[in-house]
């Protein structure tokens, strides 16, 4: 089996002197919709930054296409993959349809800042996100959930093979964030290799075609939702005891934490499987 | 309000109104440049100025455009462009509309290069010029490994400039304060700015400034726009960060070091140049050329007004932008609380 286009290597991720993760390997496959799910602060957006070298390794490497991805130029690799941060800095007095308009760059050069594909990829990113309506506001106007549509028109506007997505879904009322899912699925289906953080472990089993279960800077299972995501998977993860049945809609796991009752008197795994 | 021009090979989208805005400028700083030609001791007619700069003029009017008023105009030309293009990426760099030369600290070090000539070595002339290029360089240095923690943050960079400005203000009074009475009233002279009496060799430094770093800072400008979503963000876009903030902080020392060495520390021009270009084209960052256009504009009208202000005095361009600087700052800041409330 060849390697992925995207994998990372030994790496030892840090804050600082605060070591977040040690000696982790990842490989996103290739055309997956691989979704990081784990405990707050266990390392997933850390692990997302490196993945996009937003964020530098203090060892190891993060590779693309077998070369490592602090080798390329910049704007090659912004070609390939792009991603949607967690808190980006809002500009001042910029509108919507310029803001998605930057996440041209890679695409442009001196004399040709502003071509046809350039056009259409903008007003098709913000078709595709609901913001077209939006396009001449000011960005720093904007409620926090119509922001988020506009960041993510942004990054889809960069038109890469590779997505990674930080919670897209929070600021998000339910339907939108189902839209914004249902968005990332179109995208995989289109051939695009998504990667996002998710909170909700049930939206993750929803869509996802590959789970990556993460742990104090681990990975600990990593596959098709129906084979890792267990009751017992979710107790060590989460420390939280719960049923795993199928989802009445679409028959992937659903987790049902279990009733507060019952988790006041199992606080050990042991007593949870009983 | 955009429009895009597509031709061969070139595609670019430009903004009607800050292109006008930019022509609009650049028009009005050449014509107070050709007043300023006419006006003086000895006036000239528009005219016999515009004859002698085609080359078909008397050997009066000649030497009086030529040798006493031309000089004086180009440098300050250009030494507006100059200020205005540094403050506008300083500004954006350090996404403060406070994070301007003048106030963190560049045109204060230069200065302090400039004394330590002039009253230590005791040099004159373009070695002056030498010294303030000299000390605007060092301590950008000083400034950046101060502010240096894991990459440089933008606010930290800018309180870092406004302490050790603070410092060598301290060390500039001191060298003034231990020179003997000409020479600090020279040095004295020399710090408010002016462009009185300045020939060929200043024009020559702010030339080769504008002429090798102006295009540095607006082929990089592109960054700029990217850069001021985060580091993080620019990343992702395709921009090589760190090399091009440096290279665009390195050149827009140079600008206004440059400009330093030819005029002295001159006041508020890099402050409001940007962003009233940026007011005037309707848009959040004015773009260099703009900036620049506006800083040539400023510089002229305002050594035009200290030519002309008190009669019979030819007071230094320093103390009219001073006077403006002043009235701007308190009109920030008013407006900034008015925005608060």
């Amino acid at each position: 089996m060849t390697d992925p286009r995207l994998r990372a290597e030994d790496l030892t991720l840090a804050y600082d002197k605060r070591v977040v993760a040690e000696k982790l390997d990842v490989g996103i496959t290739d055309g997956s919709f691989t979704v990081i799910v784990g405990p707050n602060a266990c390392g997933k957006s850390t692990l997302l930054k490196a993945l996009a070298r937003v964020l530098k390794p203090q060892a190891g490497a993060v590779w693309l296409d077998g070369q490592a991805i602090a080798s390329y130029p910049s704007k090659q690799v912004a070609k390939q993959l792009g991603m949607l941060p967690q808190s980006p800095i809002v500009p001042g007095g910029i509108v919507v349809e310029e803001l998605v308009a930057r996440g041209r760059f890679a695409h442009q050069r001196l004399l040709r800042q502003w071509s046809p594909e350039d056009e259409v990829a903008v007003t098709e990113a913000m078709r595709l996100t609901e913001v077209a309506d939006l396009a001449d506001r000011f960005v720093d106007e904007l409620s926090g959930g119509q922001r988020q549509r506009v960041w993510l028109a942004m990054a889809l506007a960069q038109q890469t093979p590779i997505l990674l997505l930080d919670e897209p879904t929070t600021f998000l009322d339910l339907s939108h964030q189902f839209e914004v899912l249902d968005l990332c699925a179109e995208l995989h289906e289109q051939g695009r290799t998504i990667v996002a953080v998710l909170h909700d472990l049930n939206h993750a089993c929803r869509y996802a075609t590959e789970l990556i279960v993460m742990k104090a800077g681990e990975v600990v299972a990593q596959g098709p939702p129906a084979e890792v995501m267990t009751a017992q998977c979710v107790e060590d993860v989460f420390a939280m005891p719960c049923r795993v049945i199928d989802d009445p809609e679409t028959g992937t796991p659903m987790v049902v934490p279990a009733d507060r009752q019952r988790r006041r008197g199992s606080r050990t795994p042991e007593a949870a499987r009983a | 309000m955009r429009t895009v021009v597509r031709g061969a090979g070139l595609s670019v989208r430009i903004y009607p109104r800050a292109l006008i805005v930019g022509v609009l400028l650049l028009a009005a700083a050449l014509a107070v440049a050709l007043v300023n030609l006419t006006t003086g001791d000895f006036p000239v007619p528009v005219a016999d100025v515009l004859k002698s700069l085609a080359g078909k003029g008397d050997a009066g009017t000649d030497f009086i455009v030529y040798e006493l008023r031309l000089p004086r105009v180009l440098v300050t030309l250009l030494v507006g462009a100059a200020l205005g293009a540094s403050g506008a990426v300083f500004q954006s760099l350090t996404r403060n509309p406070l994070g301007s030369p003048d106030f963190i600290g560049l045109t204060t070090g230069a200065a302090s290069g400039a004394l330590i000539v002039m009253l230590i070595a005791g040099g004159g002339g373009a070695q002056v010029g030498v010294g303030a290029i000299v000390g605007c360089v060092i301590t950008a240095v000083v400034i950046y490994l101060l502010a240096f923690r894991r990459g440089v943050q933008p606010f930290r960079l800018v309180l870092m400039g406004i302490g050790v400005s603070a410092l060598l203000e301290a060390l500039n009074s001191y060298l003034i304060y231990r020179a003997r009475l000409n020479e600090a009233i020279a040095a004295q002279v020399w710090l408010i700015g002016s462009v009185n009496g300045r020939g060929w060799t200043e024009v020559i430094i702010a030339g080769v400034t504008v002429v090798l770093l102006l295009p540095t800072v607006v082929y990089f400008g592109r960054h700029l726009k990217l850069l001021a979503l985060g580091d993080e963000m620019a990343v992702l876009q395709g921009v090589p960060v760190e090399r091009s903030r440096a290279i665009l902080a390195l050149a827009a020392v140079g600008l206004s070091a440059g400009a330093t060495a030819a005029a002295g520390p001159i006041a508020f021009v890099a402050l409001a140049a940007p962003p009233l270009a940026a007011r005037l084209s309707r848009s959040p960052n004015a773009g260099i050329l703009p900036a620049a256009m506006m800083g040539a504009m400023l510089l002229s009208a305002g050594d035009w007004a200290a030519q002309n202000a008190l009669p019979g005095n030819d007071i230094p361009v320093g103390v009219i932008t001073a006077a403006l600087g002043g009235v701007y700052l308190t009109w920030l800041l008013f407006r900034e609380r008015g925005a608060r409330r």
